[in-house]
């Protein structure tokens, strides 16, 4: 039996990650990627699981609905069902939250949350990566400015100017990004 | 010193100042605590953070814990609401179109009269009214059925996270809402819509936000949850000095704690709320309270009406439902880890709620406790006893 599996994103990137992982195990996926609506859509849908991530705001609007709805087709919060410690942890971990529908066997959700969790996890790792490189990149320009404004106001060379940074930087106990920010923002307003 | 760490969750929201404010001035560290404050994006994900032990303590919202207690929402876990971190400090918005409606029947924003507010209300509105709240178990909900539950008006439900609320009301997904601050003063703001009531027009003390944490960390760890409660304690007494205010606002700010204007948030704290983008201005005492006439004593009384309320509403056993209640307020903990810090502590753990209509000196341990007005808006009086 194939599920019918709805995922929360607004990241079409991420949403196709899960798609790709979970098609082929022979589940029919549909992305919501829009906040506005959710619980009509996801009402009308009627999956067996939604998936979202945990940072989701509109992830109450889903807890609503596990609420709300009848008894016979209730959604119940994944995290709340305690059969399976050891994948609920893992799914913490991963940043990923499942609502599905009562009465379905375990086997079948944990298959899917597996794959699941393992998208997550790999798109978190992307996300952080992305975020790390795009700071060093910020903080390598800054400092690159910040050295050509000394260099050109003290006539010193390169080397010299990163020196002087360092070493104010480890006088003051801050970051050499940070010393450089400074000193950029404070030649912006002298200039 | 090393300090010991503790991780405190939170929802971006006004009323999570006494923990920041612990944390940012030092209260925590005068106990010798560090908290690692983490931010949770929804109410579910905060409640599952604190289940599953990503945070030992959060600000929660007072009836969570009160329905986990009543064994509902599917949780299995016993939470304790340790103390009670704020009340009032929510306000009831319409959209633009609502406010327009309403002014046509008369409706002034007086932003007082709950009753009027409401018979205008159902006067204005022929179709049912869309009414965003931000958790299905929060005093939002609880306190909108209460005021509605007379009314000749159709409504319905539904939960919003506070930070989107404003947006929702724009788009037209709701047609009103009832939030915490500041994102109700947010909406009026962004010109989608006006206010029609502080939260406090409807229960003039009701508690909002609780420090919770789960039974068996509280049980495992006495002397770190002593250390905690003192240490919001203190930030509560500290941001009940008028002079404090603006620092406060300053911090609460900060885009990694509520990420909004430090003059909406200062306005707030100081009661003057703006009800529309006509910029009408409207007083209101005890907009929001962190810490006099007893604010931060988790009362089982109060407690008791909420799970009256929701046990009525889940047909489940009202004397069976209060009991279970009042057992989670840690009165016996309040009295134990603050005395010591100078709290003044009342005579008895719960009171009849509703029953004050003006600031009423009551028995306590130092003879100076004065609680403030909690009259409902229908003059009602609840007795968690009978």
């Amino acid at each position: 039996m194939k599920l019918h599996i709805v995922i929360v994103e607004p990241d079409d990137t991420r949403a196709r990650l899960v798609i790709d992982s979970l098609q082929p195990l022979g589940h029919q996926v549909t992305v919501i990627s829009e906040a506005a609506g959710l619980a009509r859509r996801v009402c009308d849908i009627a999956p067996d699981i939604v998936l979202i991530d945990m940072s989701n705001p509109s992830r109450d609007t889903l807890e609503e609905m596990a609420l709300a709805s009848g008894p016979m087709e209730r959604p119940v919060a994944f995290f709340v069902d305690r059969t399976d410690r050891d994948l609920t942890q893992q799914a913490i971990h991963a940043g990923v939250s499942a609502y599905v529908v009562d009465g379905l066997q375990p086997e079948r959700v944990a298959s899917v949350m597996d794959a699941a969790i393992a998208r997550f996890q790999m798109f978190r790792r992307m996300r952080v990566e992305l975020e790390t490189t795009r700071r060093a990149l910020e903080e390598r320009k800054l400092i690159d400015r910040a050295k050509g404004i000394l260099m050109k106001a003290r006539g010193i060379t390169e080397e010299e100017a990163y020196a002087l940074l360092r070493k104010t930087a480890m006088d003051q106990g801050s970051k050499v990004a940070d010393v450089a920010s400074a000193l950029v923002t404070a030649a912006g307003l002298l200039s | 010193m090393n300090l010991t760490a503790v991780r405190v969750g939170f929802v971006p929201l006004l009323d999570m100042a006494p923990i920041v404010v612990a944390h940012e001035m030092g209260f925590a560290a005068e106990e010798g605590l560090g908290l690692d404050l983490q931010r949770a994006p929804s109410w579910s994900s905060l409640r599952d953070m604190l289940l599953w032990g990503q945070v030992d303590a959060a600000q929660m919202l007072a009836p969570v814990p009160v329905a986990m207690a009543l064994g509902l929402g599917g949780a299995v876990e016993r939470l304790d609401i340790l103390q009670v971190l704020s009340v009032n400090g929510d306000v009831i918005g319409v959209s633009q179109t609502l406010a327009d409606r309403l002014r046509a029947v008369g409706h002034e924003f007086g932003f007082t009269d709950a009753a009027r507010a409401r018979d205008d209300l159902a006067r204005a509105v022929q179709t049912p009214v869309r009414i965003g709240v931000p958790f299905p178990f929060s005093t939002h909900v609880e306190l909108v059925r209460y005021w509605l539950r007379d009314a000749r008006l159709d409504y319905a439900l539904c939960t919003i996270p506070p930070t989107r609320m404003a947006d929702a009301l724009a788009a037209g997904e709701i047609d009103a809402f009832c939030v915490g601050e500041p994102w109700g003063t947010v909406a009026v703001e962004l010109g989608a819509g006006a206010l029609l009531l502080p939260s406090r027009a409807i229960w003039a003390v009701a508690p909002e936000k609780v420090l919770a944490a789960r039974h068996d960390w509280v049980c495992q760890n006495p002397s770190l949850t002593g250390r905690l409660m003192r240490a919001v304690w203190r930030a509560a007494r500290w941001l009940s000095v008028p002079e404090n205010r603006l620092i406060a606002s300053e911090i609460l700010a900060r885009s990694e704690y509520v990420n909004a204007p430090v003059d909406l948030l200062e306005r707030t704290l100081r009661g003057e709320m703006v009800v529309s983008a006509q910029g009408e201005l409207r007083q209101v005492p005890d907009m929001i309270r962190f810490f006099d006439g007893a604010a931060s004593f988790p009362w089982r009384s109060q407690a008791a009406w909420f799970a009256a309320q929701i046990a009525t509403r889940h047909g489940l056993d009202r004397v069976q439902s209060i009991a279970a209640v009042k057992a989670i307020c840690r009165t016996d903990l309040y009295r134990q880890n603050l005395r010591s810090a100078g709290a003044d502590l009342p005579g008895a753990s719960e009171k009849l709620e509703g029953s004050l209509h003006h600031a009423t000196a009551v028995a306590s341990e130092r003879g100076q406790m004065i609680l403030a007005p909690d009259f409902f808006f229908d003059g009602q009086i609840f007795d968690s006893s009978l």
